[in-house]
């Protein structure tokens, strides 16, 4: 049987649901946007699945100074690739729609930067483990640079929206907030997809630890 | 505090007996401006005014910087532990790798100045934010050198490790120096951008010296 089947099979179920929901349902017509506004069921899922699995990253991290123990290494470092792999999603879904919608796969946007910045800095993450041998010694300085990183991307995105005079996100500058006048069929939608794509995140990092568990044990 | 100041007397005091490091990243600066001198001419508009300088101190801090901890020698960094604690060694690296680099700013600056004139039109904004940015680049790259230095004093590395890092403080700098391009700004726009790079420098120092210590036990 699978371990704690019951939140990833809601996972999968909300996923499939906001998959075909989200292609089914009536959307309000808006300028420039159209139907493409349905990408949001897609491409705003993916930043936060990226946004939990980089926290559940520094949770670990933390706890890895704190215990050193190889285990909690281990979900760190996966929870990294898994939330990378979430956030290229989040980055190509996001320049689909650009293309379609602001005419460029790539504009000069802070939401841009930011999700940019934090792909890079995470990346690094990942070189850096590459570049060390030992596996305690890995384990500790990969964890520094990981809360180093972490906090200051935190401020970073915190700062950043404010500083910037206009961005094409809604929500910041001078566009509406994107909360408040979301439709309520959308909501409806939207709230499940998010959450979906969350658990189906753990699951990912579940069987990638897993994995990672296996092979170890294999080469001992 | 004794500690501290011993630390930066000694580092103080490597940097004068090597000089060869220092002239090192000089000629380092002069060159570089030298170069945009002769591809850009004299007059050059103020973005590119701001983006060539802050390439050129970037390069210069990497180069000034990275040497804190990889210059030293692993039988020296067991002399250190016996000697000092590790908050002090984090903390006197920080303050004169700081030092360090104000200098080396205002000293591009100056060269810069002299090529290339001086655009801006609030100066306190101006100096307020630059030496706030030397500080920050000092301090972020003090513990990014620490990491690569543990990492095997791989050059690259620290290069890979620095730049998402630094680009958050670059974008404030950059952002606080276009402001100090206009005439008018109103004081809430100047605390606003002040306060949050100080904030983010404060929290740069507060990071480093609370991990540097999970790094020194070896």
């Amino acid at each position: 049987m699978i371990k704690g089947w019951l939140w990833k099979i809601s996972g999968l179920l909300l996923v499939f649901y906001s998959i075909i929901a989200g292609l089914l349902i009536h959307v309000p017509e808006l300028p420039v946007v159209h139907q493409t506004i349905r990408n949001l069921f897609f491409h705003v899922p993916m930043w936060f699945a990226m946004f939990f699995m980089f926290g559940t990253s520094l949770v670990y991290s933390i706890r890895y100074l704190g215990s050193m123990k190889l285990k909690d290494d281990l979900v760190a470092s996966q929870s990294v690739s898994t939330g990378l792999l979430f956030g290229v999603l989040g980055l190509l879904t996001g320049m689909i729609w650009a293309k379609f919608t602001w005419g460029d796969f790539w504009t000069n946007d802070p939401q841009l930067t930011g999700a940019s910045v934090s792909v890079i800095a995470y990346v690094a993450y990942l070189i850096l483990r590459e570049a060390i041998d030992e596996n305690a010694l890995r384990a500790k300085i990969s964890a520094v640079y990981n809360i180093f990183a972490f906090m200051l991307l935190a401020i970073f995105l915190g700062i950043l929206p404010r500083l910037a005079d206009s961005s094409l996100h809604p929500g910041k500058g001078e566009s509406p907030s994107p909360m408040g006048d979301l439709d309520p069929m959308m909501s409806l939608v939207f709230f499940p997809a998010a959450i979906g794509w969350i658990l189906f995140a753990y699951w990912v990092l579940d069987i990638r630890k897993r994995k990672r568990i296996i092979e170890m044990q294999h080469q001992l | 505090m004794k500690e501290i100041i011993e630390l930066i007397r000694k580092d103080f005091r490597l940097e004068v007996r090597q000089r060869y490091a220092l002239n090192a990243i000089l000629l380092y600066v002069v060159s570089t401006v030298f170069v945009v001198q002769l591809l850009f001419g004299h007059i050059i508009d103020d973005a590119t005014w701001i983006a060539l300088f802050w390439i050129i101190l970037l390069f210069a801090a990497f180069n000034a910087v990275s040497k804190s901890f990889v210059q030293e020698h692993n039988a020296r960094w067991l002399y250190y532990f016996m000697l000092a604690s590790p908050v002090s060694i984090v903390l006197s690296k920080i303050v004169y790798n700081s030092l360090l680099m104000i200098f080396l700013g205002f000293l591009s600056l100056a060269l810069y100045i002299v090529f290339f004139g001086f655009p801006f039109h609030n100066t306190l904004l101006f100096y307020s934010a630059f030496i706030l940015g030397c500080m920050g680049l000092a301090s972020a790259l003090t513990l990014v050198s620490a990491i690569a230095s543990s990492a095997g004093n791989n050059t690259v590395l620290m290069a890979i490790l620095g730049f998402p890092i630094v680009i958050p403080l670059l974008l404030l700098v950059i952002k606080a120096f276009v402001m100090a391009l206009q005439v008018t700004i109103s004081p809430q726009d100047i605390i606003k951008i002040l306060v949050s790079l100080f904030l983010i420098v404060a929290i740069i120092v507060i990071l480093a010296v609370i991990l540097f210590p999970y790094l020194w036990r070896k």
